[in-house]
């Protein structure tokens, strides 16, 4: 599934066995399970998967079913900023296609990717509701609204340092 | 609780809530009951806080510890629904409208108005809001208000968004209290047919008939559902129900349990909408510890409960029967109907499910009877609508309008009208499963069934303005990216539709289009309108055939003379150099990353078609506006 190597930690493991346990004998209990695991880990690698099905007692072919299905479930890992534009009706009328020119630009990675550093990744999203500040982008949860594509530079400035 | 800890509670909250719905006089009175001089209002809604309303907030308390304001209340409410103008603050009782504030702003309104004796700072607020003479016009007196009938929104931008108290003293759960010892399950569901309500999703199937086939229907448990996969992108009104007045569906769902027969409701609610999953868990938590949610709800024999289900980005899901099945733990794909969830919905128990918007309207129905609601809107579609108006216009936010109000007024009046002296070009309404509305019918009489006369549709009800600038074309594009991006791929038509359609609309957009593309798109369409499994399918064409049918020329102009006349598609683009304005600053021909201007100093310069990648760079950079692009 995904080419990373798997670095998980006893401690993120403790914490999703937790959740599992928390859910079990529920109906539906899958989609709760794997949210909590990509809060965990930050998305869904095999391994994670796999105890996933070992402990609810589903296919692993039906964890990977619904982990794939689901725009938000990752099965890559994402970089240390996550970058979100937003590809929305409102800010696309408002021209977001060339915000994300510019990061993409900036960044010399495609919407999607991951910069080499895994410092950045990009990824175009849904309507966040924002309309009123079209177009947006939004950077480890902070919004960034009303953009011009001389806006981005700046603002990815800040990230770099860190 | 019991009824008269309810009546109780909300009574004695009612004055803090009264201040902010009547006019001034009055409400300076009311305001000395309160033991609160004045309140604040500030937005805590995701496009308020998303322009850092929430340091507004910090900042006004340290602004009031410093200067020791200890009768001025704070209130973080849900959205006001002008969000162009966020973050908003209101102050009570006067009713003035701060716009766009910062926390410098905060600063300066504390210390000016809110301190004993203080003025309002009429540089700060809304500018629509000060007459030429410099009276101070109350906010819900403005153009943007004016116009509007909040039913489903009632309570958005009035109470804390996080307070059952001001919830109940708002008059939410006394709808519940009405249905459980005033009015059988049967009558429950006939006030609700004979109000007219249609659900607010998409489809505007008649709530209370789906609320009777599912009491009608046999199974040992049922339950009710609430859809808050609110998909179509820019549409925000379901979101800011949640976030506004999340006990207001609660209550409605409660409602829903009695009349039906179930025990257990589901909120399926966007992971994107983190503020409102947030509340809505506050929420549940509130109604259970106060028992108005859980067993024996307000010492009667009914017992419901609520579980929130939360989403994972997947546009179908929005569509009832995958709804149920991403309810039930599955990929979100959709199965075909009959049978409906009314007989066979989550875990194959009969289910009612209904939109949020819809919802939002039970209490209000139940409390002010049905001829009340069938008195408003068009014969066949009652009550409001809340359209999420964005795009091309001034005042981009959410406006709730009986249904009937002419398009005209929405954008003209409430919308103030599209910026920068741009002319209106189309409407789109339904979002991707819907069409546009051509400048011609302005003044269409905004309802479920002319709109789909037109070859539109309500939808949920997002409402994107287009001006001169955009093209026709592009945008039929923008929307089958979107479809063919979210076909979930269990159907062929769908699948394969959704993605020839896009392959032919990009060439049209390359200048590669042909004339027998616009047969071709038509018969595709009807292929998939007939034969997909569901409406995602069914309805991804209505983009597209309806830009066809109302801006055809647009389409020909692509095809034919390989041009895009709103100067969007960037291949049937060609830029030139005005001589007569050009000044010869050489600025262009630095910017130019393929090397395509040539020229003199103080000479006018000239573009290299062959070589020009069509990138923009030049007309960014020229001061003098001698580049267009054509």
């Amino acid at each position: 599934m995904s080419q990373n190597p798997f670095e998980g930690t006893e401690g993120q493991m403790k914490d999703l066995l937790k959740s599992i346990k928390s859910h079990r004998g529920e109906a539906g209990a899958l989609m709760p399970v794997l949210h909590d695991a990509q809060n965990i880990y930050g998305y869904l690698p095999a391994e994670v998967q796999t105890v996933i099905a070992e402990e609810l007692n589903v296919p692993l072919a039906e964890v990977y079913g619904v982990a794939t299905f689901y725009s938000q479930f990752s099965l890559t890992p994402k970089g240390k900023h996550q970058i979100s534009v937003c590809l929305g009706t409102a800010c696309y009328v408002k021209g977001s296609d060339k915000i994300l020119e510019a990061i993409e630009k900036e960044l010399r990675i495609s919407c999607g990717e991951c910069t080499p550093d895994k410092k950045f990744s990009i990824e175009s999203c849904r309507c966040v509701g924002a309309c009123g500040l079209a177009p947006v982008m939004i950077i480890d949860g902070e919004v960034y609204g009303k953009l011009k594509p001389d806006d981005v530079a700046g603002i990815l400035d800040k990230y770099m340092k860190d | 609780m019991t009824c008269e800890e309810l009546e109780k509670l909300a009574a004695k909250n009612a004055d803090l809530i009264n201040v902010r719905k009547i006019v001034r006089e009055q409400a300076e009175k009311l305001a000395q009951n309160t033991g609160y001089r004045k309140q604040v209002l500030v937005c805590g809604g995701t496009g308020c806080t998303s322009s850092h309303s929430l340091d507004v907030i910090a900042q006004l308390e340290k602004s009031f510890k410093e200067l020791k304001i200890d009768d001025v209340l704070i209130v973080k409410t849900g959205c006001f629904g002008l969000c162009a103008l966020g973050p908003i603050m209101i102050v009570y009782p006067e009713g003035a409208f701060y716009s766009q504030m910062t926390p410098e702003h905060a600063k300066t309104v504390a210390e000016k108005h809110l301190i004993k004796g203080g003025e309002i700072v009429k540089e700060l607020l809304y500018a629509d809001t000060v007459h030429e003479d410099g009276s101070v016009i109350p906010f819900a007196e403005i153009p943007f208000y004016k116009h509007q009938m909040r039913i489903a929104l009632r309570n958005c931008g009035v109470i804390a968004a996080e307070s059952v108290e001001e919830a109940i003293a708002a008059g939410d759960y006394k709808a519940l209290k009405k249905a459980l010892f005033e009015m059988t399950p049967e009558s429950v569901i006939d006030e609700i047919k004979k109000a007219g309500l249609r659900g607010r999703g998409g489809a505007g199937f008649p709530t209370g008939l789906k609320w009777q086939f599912t009491k009608d229907a046999v199974g040992d448990k049922k339950y009710v559902c609430c859809n808050a996969d609110e998909g179509d992108p820019g549409a925000f009104m379901d979101r800011s129900v949640l976030e506004g007045d999340p006990h207001c569906v609660l209550e409605a769902m409660s409602i829903a349990g009695y009349a039906i027969g179930a025990e257990e409701g589901y909120i399926y609610v966007r992971a994107e909408y983190p503020i409102a999953v947030e509340r809505l868990n506050i929420a549940i938590e509130q109604a259970r510890k106060l028992g108005l949610l859980g067993k024996n709800i307000l010492g009667s024999n009914f017992s419901f409960d609520i579980h929130i289900r939360l989403g994972a980005g997947a546009f179908v899901c929005g569509e009832e029967t995958a709804l149920i099945a991403s309810v039930e733990g599955k990929r979100g794909e959709p199965r075909p109907k009959p049978p409906f969830p009314a007989n066979s919905g989550i875990f194959h128990k009969p289910t009612v499910i209904n939109n949020v918007e819809t919802w939002a309207n039970i209490a209000p129905i139940i409390l002010n009877g049905a001829n009340w609601f069938a008195s408003i809107g068009t014969e066949r579609s009652k009550g409001t609508k809340v359209f999420a108006v964005g795009g091309k216009i001034r005042n981009v936010g959410l406006v709730e309008v009986p249904m009937g109000t002419t398009l005209k007024t929405i954008i003209e009046d409430i919308g103030g009208g599209i910026p920068d002296g741009k002319s209106f070009k189309a409407a789109q309404t339904g979002g991707p499963s819907g069409g546009c509305i051509p400048a011609k019918y302005i003044d269409i009489a905004m309802d479920f069934d002319n709109l789909t006369s037109i070859g539109s549709m309500m939808g949920s009800g997002g409402l994107i303005v287009m001006d001169e600038d955009t093209c026709m074309v592009d945008i039929a594009k923008f929307y089958l990216e979107f479809t063919a991006d979210e076909s979930c791929g269990k159907c062929t038509p769908c699948r394969i539709g959704t993605k020839r359609l896009l392959e032919i609309l990009t060439k049209i957009t390359e200048g590669k289009g042909e004339p027998e593309d616009l047969e071709k798109i038509k018969e595709i369409a009807e292929h998939m309108k007939s034969s997909s499994l569901c409406a995602l399918g069914q309805s991804a064409p209505n983009p597209v055939l309806s830009a066809m049918e109302h801006f055809g020329d647009e389409y020909k102009a692509h095809i034919y003379d390989k041009k895009c006349p709103a100067g969007v598609c960037k291949s049937l683009l060609s830029y030139y150099i005005n001589p007569d304005k050009c000044r010869g600053c050489t600025l262009c021909m630095r910017s130019c990353p393929a090397n395509a201007i040539s020229g003199s100093v103080r000479n006018p310069h000239e573009i290299d078609l062959k070589k020009c990648i069509k990138c923009g760079q030049c007309i960014a950079h020229c001061k003098f506006g001698a580049i267009t692009k054509k």
